[in-house]
């Protein structure tokens, strides 16, 4: 079942740290988000394959957006 | 002469400055981003400029357009607050060069104090007792491990180019060493544009306390007691306090001696800070200098009776410091509480968005320092301090009984703040009884 992860708080897209075809493990950060002078990583909430990153960098995203597509 | 000022900040401190100008006849400018068009400080001044997009970078950081926005304007000189600028050497040089009075000490200091491991060699050189670690900022990994199996463990990583907690990493042990130095590397990049970091010995279960300091360019050098600002969360204050509780009359005397020969030894003019790690046996050792105005700065105004703001301007204008060393003293204590939109159910996450009601507190001792009202939005684009809840009284006591009515009569709806968490700071019996170190937030000594 594909899964989608959501940014669990608003800030703008610092850094996309992983790309579609990666394999991250439970906890990899898969974005990392600046709000407030803060990094605040967005991470897989189950190991899997990246199957498609929906933010770009310098991007505002509010809490509850996808952010990502785990497969 | 200094007729107006221009203040090259935004929130809480932009409105500080201003009601400081405004006591002394000066005239005022703000400069705002398209984020702030509405913002409170933004209607304060006489005069309200805009200086770009909401990103920091684009707007209250870019000299460029602060400058023009001054020459636009009339200012003849720049406030520039805390954070963003206010550290920033080349843009006091700048000032100068452009004709404006920049409100603080010189570039040259700025420079010097800035680089944090220069401040460590010069404040050594000085006499002031510094932690063991590297004089020099560290190439990699692996001289990190060097240095901390001579000084021991845990050790922390600091950014070379930047203080005020950014970019701090605590190494426990060797093995989270490379994650560690990888981390504080990137952090200092991102924050300072210069990713060096130096090693210092950690101390576990230490007090953060500082002195301010303030000189004027007639080579008088005062200090204005210590504040206690060990109730920190990612390096960062949360709750500040003067005089320190339970600080022994030694120890006391030690740090502000300390710092009147540190800030004289530079020739420092102007509002500063000497930051100071007191060990659990009294010993300390010099942190760091901030070169600029601290956001806790009303803790010793109100504790002192004197107002630093008003001081840095009659001082920026060239006059003789109005304050004699013996007349400051600490007549009252004085504790502050910051309020930022943070959910620290959720470890201190941002908490941004539109602050739908707010009611503050007021009464005998009870001073607040907003930046936003009720309508105001939280941006994600900047610190997220929505105010500062000031007690005074002429007991620590009486302080904290008001301190802690003050934060029960807080109202914030809309976003999530830090006030749960500070009235169960306020009314813990480890911090009523000042016992207090650096690690205790994150060791979860006030958890609900």
């Amino acid at each position: 079942m594909p899964e989608e992860i959501k940014a669990h708080i608003t800030g703008v897209v610092y850094q996309v740290t992983a790309k579609p075809g990666d394999r991250v493990q439970a906890g990899d950060p898969v974005v990392v988000l600046e709000s407030m002078k803060m990094e605040i990583p967005v991470e897989a909430p189950r190991a899997g394959a990246v199957q498609e990153i929906r933010v770009k960098e310098g991007q505002t995203v509010q809490e509850g957006d996808t952010i990502a597509v785990l497969a | 002469m200094i007729r107006t000022v221009l203040v090259a900040n935004r929130g809480e401190i932009a409105r500080r400055v201003f009601r400081a100008c405004r006591r002394l006849g000066l005239g005022t400018v703000a400069v705002y981003s398209e984020a702030d068009r509405e913002a409170p400080h933004v209607r304060d001044a006489d005069r309200a400029i805009a200086i770009g997009p909401a990103p920091a970078r684009e707007s209250y950081l870019d000299v460029a357009r602060l400058l023009e926005a001054a020459r636009a304007s009339g200012a003849d000189a720049i406030h520039p607050g805390y954070g963003f600028l206010s550290e920033n050497w080349r843009f006091a040089e700048a000032c100068r060069r452009a004709g404006l009075t920049f409100i603080g000490p010189s570039a040259e200091a700025i420079r010097r104090m800035g680089d944090k491991t220069e401040a460590r060699r010069l404040m050594a050189g000085a006499g002031l007792p510094v932690l063991a670690g590297s004089a020099e900022p560290v190439a990699d990994a692996g001289e990190v491990e060097l240095i901390a199996r001579d000084i021991g463990y845990p050790v922390i990583l600091k950014a070379a180019a930047g203080g005020g907690g950014i970019g701090m990493a605590r190494v426990g042990t060797p093995t989270e060493l490379p994650g560690a130095f990888a981390t504080a590397t990137r952090r200092a990049q991102a924050a300072f544009g210069r990713g060096e970091v130096y090693v210092e010995k950690y101390l576990e279960r230490a007090r953060h306390i500082e002195v301010q300091v303030f000189g004027d360019a007639h080579g008088t050098l005062v200090h204005l007691h210590e504040r206690e600002c060990s109730i920190q969360r990612r390096h960062q204050k949360l709750v500040e306090e003067s005089p320190a509780p339970h600080l022994p009359a030694a120890t006391r005397q030690g740090l502000a001696a300390a710092a009147v020969v540190g800030a004289r030894s530079i020739g420092y003019v102007n509002a500063g800070t000497m930051e100071f790690l007191v060990a659990e046996d009294g010993g300390f050792h010099f942190l760091e200098m901030n070169t600029r105005l601290q956001v806790e700065h009303p803790v010793t105004e109100e504790a002192t009776g004197f107002d630093l703001v008003v001081e840095q301007l009659r001082v920026a204008a060239g006059e003789r410091l109005a304050w004699r060393q013996e007349d400051i003293v600490q007549r009252r204590a004085a504790l502050e509480c910051r309020v930022y939109a943070e959910d620290p159910a959720k470890g201190f996450l941002p908490s941004p968005g539109r602050v739908e009601r707010l009611a503050l507190p007021s009464g005998d001792g009870i001073r607040i320092e907003s930046g936003v009202e009720a309508g105001s939005v939280v941006s994600v684009h900047y610190d997220p301090l929505l105010f500062k809840l000031v007690a005074a009284g002429p007991t620590r006591e009486a302080a904290l009984d008001r301190m802690a009515r003050a934060l029960a009569g807080c109202v914030v709806e809309g976003v999530r703040t830090t006030i749960p968490f500070l009235r169960r700071v306020i009314e813990s019996e480890a911090f009523r009884e000042g016992r207090v170190h650096t690690q205790m937030i994150e060791q979860g000594a006030f958890n609900a």
